[in-house]
């Protein structure tokens, strides 16, 4: 063993434990602002894009194919079709939602973009691209300036729209 | 080496914090003033390349949503750097030496206000021995101060004209953040925030977007004829880095920005007009005799970091300061510099001329 002055040295030091947080204030910008104080009221306020006619649902604030700034706001009813969806059957930490359960990508009729949402009301095996959902919301007073106001999607019995009519969104 | 020119620069009014817009909606008007500004349309920017860092943001991969300001579609070619935009100009330039694109579009952006930022920059330190011990930014800087001072090299006094002399010249800059008439006795009879440094020894916190074109030989010279500008050649570009470890460093010394003037080659002819990015009073001091200007070069007319300091975009604005003091015929040979890290640790030279 390796000493120094005649003592031993301490075992080395193999892991040091170093805890850091950082607190951010993060405000959403203009037209996220928008959208959200219309989500609090139970609209969907999508934005168009005043060049290409591209509807933003979330708008943040700029038409990604034009950079210029998409002011117009849109109200879009909340049906939509599923262009693609995830079944999750794996748990993990922090799960707020009981496996199995459906992620999926939805595109508001309307919208020329799908966001990402949860899909219920519905067996797993039968969720399909091209299914017809509608928006599920929270009770007015527990409403947030958030999507999460949409509490998942469900079916709506429709027939499925064609895959022509969302392939460009997939 | 090709030849290359910056041909237009804008910048985002720099504030305190911008509460209402989000990076994107900052960002969106610079990119569209300088692509409008250059002459050129934005399908003819061969590359574009930007600058900014996550932690200042409190977001994973924000340079990525940034791209929704600048319009990416058709797919454009892409680059980013987590550092100031003058580090992604460097890029910027020297993809441009392959001779195959004309033109570059470089920007970027950053709101410092959203998290505490002397604390954020505690990041940027060596992550086991000194950001454990949290050191705040102004308190790294205020150790880098103290040594100059105890070396003879200034005086709080000669750093309070530093601050006077920014913020007076920011009145003519309308993007500053911080100007006016100040004197050096009121200032000096502030206490200090971290001693030796006051408040007017440090940098405001700002938010900010900045972007420039770039663009090489006969279409640089044609762009710039049509807009009435002389071209601002990039002559010398250089960018060092010194040690990391504060405790290995001189700190009354940047050997850094020394070699990369000296490679930039600074001393080659008379400077007019030198932008310097020194967030912190004493750090001009300390560059002034690093690059080797002398009372005859003008320094920091905008008012530089002491009068507005986005950070990611600081550097950058320094380039784009200098180039139009060139575009407008007011010097003939300007030098910009951009640092990054704590007390100077990296150093960025740029020699910019007329024709
Ligand atoms: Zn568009």
């Amino acid at each position: 063993m390796s000493t120094q002055q005649g003592r031993p040295l301490p075992d080395p030091i193999k892991m040091v434990t170093i805890p850091s947080r950082l607190d951010y204030t993060i405000t959403p910008g203009e037209a996220p602002t928008r959208f959200l104080r219309g989500i609090l009221e139970g609209r969907i306020l999508a934005e168009r894009c005043p060049k290409c006619g591209k509807v933003y649902m979330p708008p943040r604030g700029s038409c990604a194919t034009c950079a210029i700034p998409t002011k117009e706001q849109v109200e879009l009813s909340a049906k939509g079709t599923v262009t693609t969806f995830c079944v999750v059957n794996l748990p993990f930490y922090g799960q707020a939602v009981e496996i199995p359960y459906v992620c999926a990508s939805v595109v508001l009729d309307g919208a020329d973009l799908p966001f990402f949402c949860l899909l219920a009301e519905c067996p797993v095996e039968e969720v399909r691209p091209g299914m017809r959902v509608e928006a599920v919301w929270c009770e007015p007073s527990e409403r947030k300036p958030s999507l999460e106001n949409i509490r998942y999607m469900k079916p709506t019995g429709e027939p499925d729209a064609t895959y022509e009519s969302f392939k460009e969104h997939l | 080496m090709r030849e290359v020119a910056v041909v237009s620069f804008a910048q985002a009014r720099s504030v305190r914090r911008d509460i209402l817009r989000n990076e994107v909606e900052i960002l969106m008007p610079v990119v569209a003033e300088v692509v409008a500004a250059s002459g050129l349309s934005r399908d003819r920017i061969g590359f574009t390349v930007s600058g900014s860092c996550d932690y200042l943001a409190g977001v994973p991969f924000s340079f990525v949503m940034a791209l929704d300001g600048v319009g990416a579609w058709p797919p454009i070619e892409e680059s980013h750097v987590e550092m100031d935009g003058a580090w992604a100009m460097a890029e910027a330039f020297t993809r441009l030496q392959h001779g195959d694109i004309d033109s570059a579009l470089v920007f970027c952006f950053g709101k410092s206000s959203v998290g505490d930022l002397p604390d954020v920059l505690t990041l940027q330190l060596d992550p086991y021995l000194v950001a454990p011990l949290w050191p705040d930014s102004i308190s790294v800087a205020a150790l880098q101060a103290r040594a100059m001072i105890d070396a003879g090299l200034t005086s709080e006094r000669e750093m309070a004209e530093v601050a006077v002399r920014s913020r007076r010249d920011a009145r003519q800059n309308p993007y500053a953040q911080l100007s006016g008439d100040f004197s050096v006795d009121a200032l000096l009879a502030e206490p200090c925030i971290s001693s030796p440094l006051r408040r007017h020894d440090c940098p405001p916190i700002s938010d900010g977007a900045a972007a420039i074109v770039l663009a090489a030989g006969d279409v640089a010279r044609g762009l710039c004829e049509k807009n009435g500008r002389t071209p601002a050649w990039i002559r010398g570009l250089d960018h060092r880095v010194d040690a990391q470890n504060l405790g290995v460093r001189d700190l009354t010394k940047c050997p850094s920005a020394r070699i990369a003037a000296e490679k930039a080659g600074v001393s080659a002819a008379p400077i007019d007009v030198a932008e310097i990015y020194a967030p912190f009073t004493h750090q001009e001091i300390l560059l002034r005799r690093e690059l080797g200007l002398d009372s005859k070069t003008r320094i920091n007319p905008s008012g530089g970091a002491l009068a507005a300091n986005p950070m990611m975009v600081a550097g950058l604005i320094r380039i784009g300061e200098a180039a139009s003091r060139v575009h407008k015929g007011e010097a003939r040979r300007a030098l910009a510099h951009a640092t990054a890290g704590p007390c100077l640790q990296q150093n960025l030279v740029c020699i910019l001329e007329g024709e």
